[in-house]
């Protein structure tokens, strides 16, 4: 028995989607383990449903299908991911090359069945093929709490700071811990032309521009004088490195 | 098997109605008499003075022309395109004569004689049509062009392929609901298929846009409220078909389906005097990206304008509270 999370914006799609489930039933018997309308609702039941395949549609409002599945693969016993789009060109070349599993809308009941066979027996898909595949920096960053996800908008990160196993995830708020890598995270998000671009400050801190306020400078004396930045809304400084000062200061000249 | 040949367009006399057409005469005309009198001059200076004193035989010439002209535009267009030309021809001919014994009668210069002014007028009407037929013929791969764009630029394959799939979804629970989609989308493609060339009524295409919003209202439910303003629109109007139809689809494109929340969609259509107004309105989503992902389709519609009605029709997009808005303007014709 396979269980199946459909996950579509579209009512009519996830009705047909469940109609060819239980078309094909006899041959693979399923069951649906649940269903979502758009990518943070998905992050939310997916959890406790222990679905075993996910069918994701790639548009959806909130969250695309491509950045809800690399949350969705941070999960212990993550789904496997077959992503279901009407016409989208990009991502279906994006799929064939790293290859993840997609269905063409609308969907024929043996491609279905195909398709499922081969996910549950496939597991889910790799997280570094998920990440080639998408076409842009993600929105959210996931945390995977007692087998939750919570989700933590990009826009709200003040600064993304490098502590041996983990990066420490910075909000006004609260802190949360990750694992990525912070070489990835950089490639990902400090592109000067996304909406909440990120500068390397410190071999090991990434700075959200939008929240320095200034700069200090501070030692003196004894110890070797550096810059500080000066976060809007945070007590906390955060140390230049001299190596990327010059780079630092030129950026923020430009704004 | 259809034609591709360019000349498959038949010859069009100049609309005279249009602001662009007589702006267009008004130009060529004082342009061909200034180098004229540039020839008959030896200074520069004297050119000019010349000038002032032949236009001031021209202008009020050129302007009572221009007024007939456009008096008897509607019936001009009714003629065959050659005899259309010799009736041009007659009227400016016509009128420069007794324009010509009228002068003579209340001045005492010295006038040119009666045939140089008509042998002038005949040259300068003649030179002018064969400009606007080279014109024509100059945008007609354009409107070959148009009709292709307008083609590619309409079907979105996201929409084909997923109204197919609502409907697939229908056809067990609700089959006569399924059979009317069908019909709206079939419908919707054959005015998509249909000549590009020709103007369409206004009610016809508020129909459509009826019948596209049927079928985006099937797929996103409550997500779309589509909120129509039309009790003033002239369904008599004229307008290039699928000018309307685009902006709706990308008001549902860009500013509903990108949102989690319900989307308002306002489609006000009137007719302002001599003009008919459209405007249509949806949410400004900062993931719809609207503003670069339309420009496009925005293009295409300002271009098929400009061929239907020259420098007449105005398109305008606006950004204000959060909502995206495109703003049409063309000429009130009746069909």
């Amino acid at each position: 028995m396979i269980r199946v999370f459909i996950a579509d914006d579209e009512t009519p799609a996830r009705e047909r989607l469940k109609e060819l489930l239980q078309d094909i039933a006899g041959e693979l018997p399923n069951v649906v383990a649940g269903e979502a309308a758009n990518g943070v609702e998905a992050l939310e039941r997916l959890p406790g449903s222990s679905a075993q395949v996910l069918l994701l549609d790639i548009r959806m409002p909130g969250m695309d299908g491509l950045e809800l599945a690399r949350h969705v693969a941070t999960l212990d016993d993550a789904p496997a991911v077959v992503f279901v789009t009407a016409h989208d060109k990009h991502a279906v070349e994006a799929f064939d090359l790293n290859a993840l599993d997609y269905l063409l809308k609308p969907v024929r009941a043996a491609r279905l069945a195909a398709a499922l066979k081969k996910a549950a027996s496939g597991g889910a898909p790799r997280r570094e093929s998920l990440a080639r595949a998408a076409d842009g920096p993600r929105e959210y960053l996931s945390v995977a709490e007692r087998n939750r996800i919570v989700l933590v908008p990009v826009r709200d990160i003040v600064f993304l700071r490098a502590e041996q196993k983990y990066v420490t995830v910075r909000t006004r708020s609260r802190e949360h811990l990750i694992e990525e890598s912070l070489i990835a995270l950089e490639r990902e998000f400090s592109g000067a032309d996304l909406p909440y671009p990120f500068v390397r400050i410190h071999r090991n801190c990434l700075v959200a521009r939008a929240a320095i306020r200034g700069f200090e400078r501070t030692g003196g004396g004894e110890e070797e004088a550096h810059w500080q930045v000066v976060i809007d809304g945070l007590p906390e400084r955060l140390p230049v490195s001299r190596r990327q000062w010059p780079t630092v200061r030129e950026l923020i000249a430009d704004k | 098997m259809p034609s591709i040949r360019q000349n498959a367009y038949p010859d069009l006399l100049p609309d005279f109605r249009n602001l662009a057409v007589m702006a267009r005469v008004l130009v060529g005309v004082n342009a061909v008499a200034l180098a004229g009198t540039l020839y008959a001059t030896p200074t520069l200076g004297a050119a000019l003075d010349r000038f002032v004193f032949v236009a001031a035989f021209l202008e009020p010439l050129l302007l009572v022309e221009l007024m007939a002209l456009f008096a008897v535009s509607p019936w001009l267009a009714r003629l065959p395109y050659a005899f259309g030309c010799a009736a041009i021809v007659g009227v400016v001919c016509v009128l420069a004569g007794v324009y010509h014994g009228a002068v003579r009668s209340v001045t005492h210069e010295a006038m040119p004689s009666l045939g140089r002014t008509l042998v002038l007028a005949l040259l300068m009407a003649g030179t002018l049509l064969a400009y606007f037929r080279l014109h024509t013929k100059a945008f007609s791969p354009a409107l070959a062009e148009a009709r292709l764009q307008a083609l590619q630029a309409r079907i979105r394959p996201h929409f084909l392929f997923n109204s197919l799939n609502a409907v697939l979804a229908l056809i067990r629970r609700d089959p006569k609901r399924a059979e009317r989609t069908l019909e709206d989308l079939a419908d919707l493609f054959r005015t998509l298929m249909a000549d590009q060339r020709q103007f369409v009524r206004l009610a016809d295409e508020i129909a459509l846009l009826e019948r596209y919003s049927e079928i985006e209202q099937l797929r996103l439910g409550d997500r779309l409220r589509v909120i129509w303003e039309l009790d003033a629109a002239p369904s008599d109007a004229l307008l290039p078909p699928m000018v309307l139809q685009p902006l709706l689809e990308n008001a549902v494109y860009h500013g509903v389906e990108p949102g989690t929340g319900v989307g308002e969609v306002l489609v006000r259509i009137e007719r302002r005097g001599e003009r008919v107004h459209a405007a249509i309105e949806n949410p400004f989503l900062e993931a719809g990206n609207q503003r670069t992902g339309n420009r496009m389709a925005l293009d295409n519609i300002r271009e098929r304008l400009a061929l239907f009605f020259d420098a007449e029709a105005r398109l305008e997009t606006r950004v204000a509270n959060g909502r995206y808005r495109v703003e049409i303007e063309i000429p009130y014709r009746r069909a």
